[in-house]
């Protein structure tokens, strides 16, 4: 009655082989598309250095001026840029500005990726229930896979570097923005679409006229879960070799530097708290004409 | 001019995922009940027949289930017939392209919804030129449209308002604006008053009439409201369990209603606001009176002037202002409080 006890589990070399196949496999795959996939990613890679070397770049006053800009013009609220701007001097005072601002230009360009793949991809979605079928069990697996097993293939195809840095935090990131989309899309008042309908709507007509424009608070609601899960996954990302505030943590870790920890990882609270109040106000004000007002 | 009337011919509409295969059985008499219980079908709209004059309001009544919003889709083909023709300028809508249908619903129909559907995230005056923005017509030409007819509707001043910001009388305002403002030979209003309060209801019937007098669309208006609809219509069309149990003037509706179903409707109208004085009147130039009422006055107009003259009978005149008949007290009176009986 060893079957209840001992799992009939596959032979132990077929399962050696098996994973070997794979491995193989996958091994052939890389060194046969390796250089092209990396060519593939090359503008990436180009645009994301520009991007970087642009804000580490900029001196520091300018840099403080215009991120205080951008939120006093997302938010509209003077607390909000003030509490920024003494954020950063902060930040810049204990010595993490360039590093702050590595990770600043990481998160920009991939919630720019998220967004120019995902919001497509959402609209996608809300257009045909079998598409949404087949594209929400991938968003469910790009969530809860562990990310360090997607970094295993990314490594082997890309090796070190920004590029697959910058890819593995969009696996991560990506998901909240489309089902956003394709939700807020779903989610528009039929009576209003078939208005739309009657005055001879054409199907573009439609999505850009009506669609986009009332789905965009839901849109917003995933930009903004993008950017702080792309935040979240800054450490993983410095674990591939790109710069910021994620390589101090991971250097505070390995050598047990409590204060150094504690400072970088703090930065980037800070930044993730800006970035959502900033992006929350914004998709409020967006919202502003929808709500009904009882009179 | 070209003919702006509207054929609606042998409409059937069986909602369901073959509803084709059982218009055979419904043409035999099988019930919507029992369509429903044996097939898993519903019965939508039975064997429609209306011929909708042109430049004029033709009103669909009935009770919510009736399928009067289903019909009325149908002219613009927002839902598509199971069987049917609804012929326009010769052409049957159910059988347009896509892309003729599109150019049909921006040029020749306009529609105004029971709840506004107006666009939120728009101001007035961009929901006002939304069907001439879909029609590709520049920001310009188009803004000054939509201002004109804002400025009929009586909103002036609320061009840059959002819809949450108004009132729901204003919001169907903005609604009848923006039909208006696509300048079509159509326009098809679904229950476009119920939702608003009895006496902006009164004002909003009042505006349509008044715009209608110049502008002499084809309206096809559905309520579920009888006095509305013999306010409104010049031809009623009765709906019921999806099929038409009687159309024709509001008076004839009222004199002669086809069945209980429609007596038990009629009952408790204001006759004399409906039944003409040339239906009661005696013909001929008899009698003689200082009071004369035109040809095609109401009852209710003829007894207010009888009352106030002191005079017990009334000459009839047509347009040209000869006698063509008269109207006593007596038979005004009682042709305003009998109800008529099936």
């Amino acid at each position: 009655m060893s079957i209840f006890t001992e799992f009939p589990e596959m032979g132990r070399t077929d399962l050696r082989d098996l994973k070997k196949g794979i491995d193989e496999a996958f091994r052939m795959f890389t060194r046969e598309n390796g250089e092209s996939i990396e060519n593939f990613f090359y503008p990436l890679l180009k645009f994301l250095a520009w991007f970087e070397r642009l804000i580490v770049g900029t001196p520091w006053p300018l840099m403080i001026l215009i991120l205080c800009a951008l939120v006093y013009a997302g938010s509209r609220s003077w607390g909000l840029t003030v509490g920024t701007l003494l954020t950063l001097l902060v930040i810049g005072y204990l010595g993490m500005w360039e590093d702050t601002m590595f990770t600043i230009a990481l998160i920009s360009v991939s919630t720019m990726i998220c967004i120019v793949i995902g919001i497509p991809l959402g609209i996608l979605m809300s257009k045909s229930d079998r598409t949404q079928a087949i594209i929400t069990p991938i968003l469910d697996i790009m969530q809860t896979i562990p990310s360090f097993v997607y970094l295993i293939p990314i490594l082997m195809l890309l090796g070190i570097g920004k590029v697959p840095g910058l890819i593995a935090v969009c696996i991560y990131a990506i998901p909240p923005v489309v089902r956003l989309t394709n939700l807020g899309i779903r989610l528009v008042d039929r009576d209003v679409l078939e208005a739309a309908d009657a005055f001879g709507a054409s199907p573009r007509q439609k999505l850009f006229t009506v669609q986009i424009p009332l789905a965009l608070p839901n849109i917003f609601a995933g930009v903004n879960q993008t950017i702080m899960m792309a935040l979240a996954m800054v450490v993983v990302a410095a674990l591939i070799g790109v710069h910021g505030l994620g390589q101090e943590v991971l250097k505070a870790v390995n050598n047990q530097y409590l204060a150094l920890g504690m400072m970088n990882g703090l930065a980037i609270v800070a930044i993730a708290i800006v970035f959502d109040r900033v992006s929350q106000k914004y998709g409020k004000r967006l919202q502003k004409h929808s709500e009904v007002i009882h009179g | 001019m070209a003919d702006n009337s509207i054929e609606i011919r042998n409409l059937y509409k069986i909602f369901g995922a073959n509803g084709k295969k059982y218009v055979e059985a419904v043409e035999k008499g099988m019930s919507k009940d029992e369509l429903n219980a044996k097939h898993g079908h519903v019965l939508g709209l039975k064997d429609i027949n209306i011929s909708m004059p042109q430049a004029k309001i033709q009103v669909i009544m009935g009770l919510s289930g009736s399928g009067k919003s289903t019909l009325i889709r149908h002219i613009n083909r927002l839902i598509e017939p199971t069987v049917g023709e609804v012929i326009y300028q010769g052409e049957d809508v159910c059988k347009m392209s896509e892309s003729e249908l599109l150019e049909f619903r921006r040029h020749k129909t306009a529609m105004v919804f029971q709840k506004f559907a107006l666009l939120p995230h728009r101001t007035v005056i961009n929901n006002t030129l939304f069907g001439l923005e879909l029609q590709g017509i520049n920001k310009k030409d188009s803004e000054e449209r939509a201002r004109h007819w804002l400025n009929r509707v009586g909103l002036d001043g609320y061009e840059d308002r959002y819809p949450n910001e108004l009132s729901g009388g204003m919001q169907q305002r903005v609604g009848l604006a923006r039909a208006l403002t696509n300048d079509a030979d159509i326009l098809l209003m679904d229950e476009a008053f119920s939702a608003l309060d009895p006496l902006i209801r009164n004002d909003m019937q009042g505006i349509l009439l008044e715009l209608q007098e110049e502008l002499h669309k084809t309206i096809v208006f559905i309520t579920h409201d009888l006095d509305e609809a013999l306010r409104l219509g010049d031809r009623i069309a009765i709906l019921r369990d999806g099929a038409v149990i009687q159309q024709g003037t509001g008076q004839e509706i009222v004199l002669n209603p086809a069945d209980e179903y429609i007596s038990d409707f009629v009952k408790e109208v204001n006759r004399g606001r409906v039944i003409l004085v040339d239906t009661i009147m005696e013909s001929g130039a008899a009698g003689t009176s200082n009071v004369s009422v035109p040809s095609g006055s109401r009852l209710e107009a003829a007894a207010k002037l009888l009352s106030e003259s002191g005079e017990t009978s009334a000459t009839v005149v047509d347009d040209k202002g000869a006698v063509i008949g008269s109207v006593s007290m007596q038979s005004t009176i009682n042709a305003m409080v009998t109800p008529a009986t099936h």
